[in-house]
């Protein structure tokens, strides 16, 4: 894919270069693994106190500083601190951990030996969801090519130091991306979230060991952060927001994509970089961070004050596109997975679509959310077959709100958002699907097939 | 169990990865599953002996996770996504004509028995929608026509 000029690349500054390769000499032709040279000389404390000095949020959703996280790993209890790199991105609309792990594998692999190093790490695993099945062949021959060389297993770049790392395939479980869903995973088990806390995966993780989990992104950054210093890391990008993001852009738009930015507002990315919408429509919505992120609408108005006591008042493409901006905008940057809706959208059926997905991916855990989504599903299905009844809008956002903040992990928020949000932004679109009052105005076949929902 | 010898391979392989041998489950149904082309009973209690564990144990986990499954498929297994961004770019009509061409109801055995058609939740391809995936072969930015050129490679491949 052609690098846009406005694209600031870190992570995939390599990916799309002509010639370039997923083997080690491509990487090592491009100063690959002198990082991990450099950190095995350095005290592993002071990589920690590198990136947490970067402020480094990480890249799966929550956006939590990666170096804090880091630091409440418990070092006292004796038992061995395992890695993992969450590879499992599962959130509909986004797709970036495919680019790293199909161009670039080495790059993760380093910044995951950088990683294991700091944190004083013997095992690490890579979990990778099976709908990738190439990617964990690529990873499988990476870390073969990375254990001739000395980068990985015993005795890594000769400072005595040993860690392996295991690929660790799933089996197409949504739930498996929540942490300690991707715990009990990997401990042969169902996916089924853990509660928390008290027990955070930093003090029991896998195995009951103090466990770190990264995403792709976060723990590719470890190299740029090495190389950069934290100073030279947080230039890029806005105070809180330091660094690069890989945004995944699809629905609607001309071109789209993923690209890697620095500071850029979300109009910038959509417009300049997207091309905007296809010829003849408009944009509707925007879901800014993958699925489960809150919908904004095209037209509306975001209101508010900055840390400096200043206002700000934001049509959709004003929205500084990073952790805070879109969160001041009333939703999440997620894990980047920004999918556009146009005019011919409906937005009953685009729910009717998410419902089925969230139905099908319930761990089924928690009875809010297993019988919750599934009933929601069967309320959007119904809208969108012409079935539905006057009061099905105030049942969808009653079933919602008993889901939301009711469950063990966030998934019951995945469910709930993008109904309570579809439906503020987008009441009277439900109302006249609930009230019959008129034909859709896209045709009924159109509709269903969005929905896709059986 | 009869297991290929390069399946009984990977599985010796597999295990000593892992701290804890229930961790292997999963690795070990995968190649089982590759070679037998689904995970019969018999093939979760051999597992379970394999492992130490209960056979409810791995049965939970064939049972869980959707790329497992209990019953023979196709020959071939398609795989279009279903999920928003690939419904947007026409996903359905790609699977309609999958299924159309092959005379097959959705997650059933196509009556020649070469293929199984289902819909999967979203393949993480979303900026090349709508994309599917046969076997382990990802197709990106499909539509109609490309379906129908990608089901006569299928029917040429099974002729030959």
């Amino acid at each position: 894919m052609a690098i846009h000029p406005k694209e600031q690349r870190l992570v995939l500054k390599y990916a799309d270069e002509p010639g370039y390769t997923p083997h080690i000499d491509s990487y090592l032709e491009h100063g690959g693994y002198d990082m991990l040279k450099k950190a095995v000389t350095m005290e592993p404390q002071a990589i920690i106190d590198e990136v947490k000095a970067s402020t480094l949020r990480g890249r799966g959703g929550a956006g939590f500083p990666c170096g804090l996280k880091w630091s409440f790993v418990d070092r006292k209890s004796g038992k061995p601190i395992y890695l993992i790199c969450n590879c499992d991105e599962s959130e509909p609309g986004t797709f970036k951990d495919r680019q790293i792990v199909h161009k670039d594998p080495h790059q993760l692999i380093e910044g995951m030996m950088i990683s294991c190093f700091a944190n004083n790490v013997a095992k690490a695993f890579i979990y990778i969801r099976e709908e990738m099945p190439y990617g964990a062949k690529i990873l499988d021959q990476a870390i073969l090519e990375a254990k001739e060389k000395g980068f990985v297993g015993d005795n890594v770049c000769g400072s005595g130091y040993s860690c392996d790392i295991v690929v660790h395939r799933g089996a197409a479980a949504y739930i498996c991306g929540e942490e300690t869903g991707l715990i009990e995973s990997l401990e042969g088990k169902r996916a089924n979230p853990r509660i928390k806390p008290p027990y955070f995966p930093a003090v029991l993780g896998l195995y009951n060991c103090p466990t770190i989990v990264n995403n792709v992104e976060t723990l590719c950054n470890a190299v740029h952060i090495l190389d950069m210093g934290a100073e030279g890391f947080k230039k890029i990008g806005r105070p809180n927001n330091a660094g690069t993001r890989i945004w995944c852009v699809s629905g609607g738009v001309q071109r789209p994509g993923y690209y890697e930015v620095g500071e850029m507002t979300l109009g910038e990315l959509v417009y300049d970089i997207c091309g905007g919408p296809l010829p003849g429509r408009t944009i509707k919505a925007i879901i800014p961070g993958g699925s489960s992120m809150k919908i904004l609408k095209n037209g509306e108005r975001y209101k508010g004050k900055n840390p400096d006591g200043s206002e700000y008042d934001w049509g959709l493409e004003d929205i500084p596109l990073d952790y805070d901006g879109i969160a001041a905008a009333g939703s999440m940057s997620g894990s980047g997975g920004m999918m556009v809706l146009d005019d011919t959208v409906s937005i009953p059926a685009a729910l009717a679509n998410l419902m089925a997905f969230y139905s099908h991916e319930s761990c089924g855990q928690c009875t809010p959310c297993r019988e919750g989504s599934l009933w929601l599903k069967k309320i959007t299905s119904r809208m969108v077959h012409g079935e539905a009844r006057p009061e099905d809008v105030d049942l969808m956002l009653d079933v919602a709100g008993q889901i939301a903040g009711r469950t063990i992990c966030a998934f019951g928020f995945a469910v709930a958002w993008p109904v309570q949000s579809y439906i503020a932004k987008f009441e009277d679109e439900f109302r006249e699907y609930a009230a019959h009052l008129s034909d859709p105005k896209a045709d009924r076949q159109a509709i269903k097939e969005l929905a896709c929902n059986g | 169990m009869d297991l290929k010898p390069e399946t009984l391979a990977e599985i010796e392989a597999a295990i000593p990865k892992y701290p804890e041998a229930q961790s292997a489950v999963m690795p070990l149904l995968h190649a089982i599953q590759q070679d037998q082309g689904y995970i019969s009973n018999e093939a979760a209690e051999w597992v379970a002996e394999k492992l130490g564990i209960a056979p409810i144990n791995v049965l939970s986990v064939v049972t869980f996770y959707p790329f497992f499954r209990q019953h023979k498929i196709g020959k071939r297994h398609i795989r279009v996504c279903r999920t928003l961004s690939c419904a947007m770019a026409g996903g359905a009509k790609v699977c309609d004509k999958m299924l159309s061409e092959f005379e097959a109801e959705l997650n059933q055995v196509s009556p020649d028995g070469e293929v199984t058609v289902e819909f999967a939740e979203c393949l993480a391809s979303c900026g090349s929608a709508p994309v599917m995936l046969v076997d382990e072969d990802l197709h990106e930015n499909l539509t109609v026509e490309k379906a129908k050129e990608i089901c006569d490679k299928i029917k040429a491949e099974a002729k030959a």
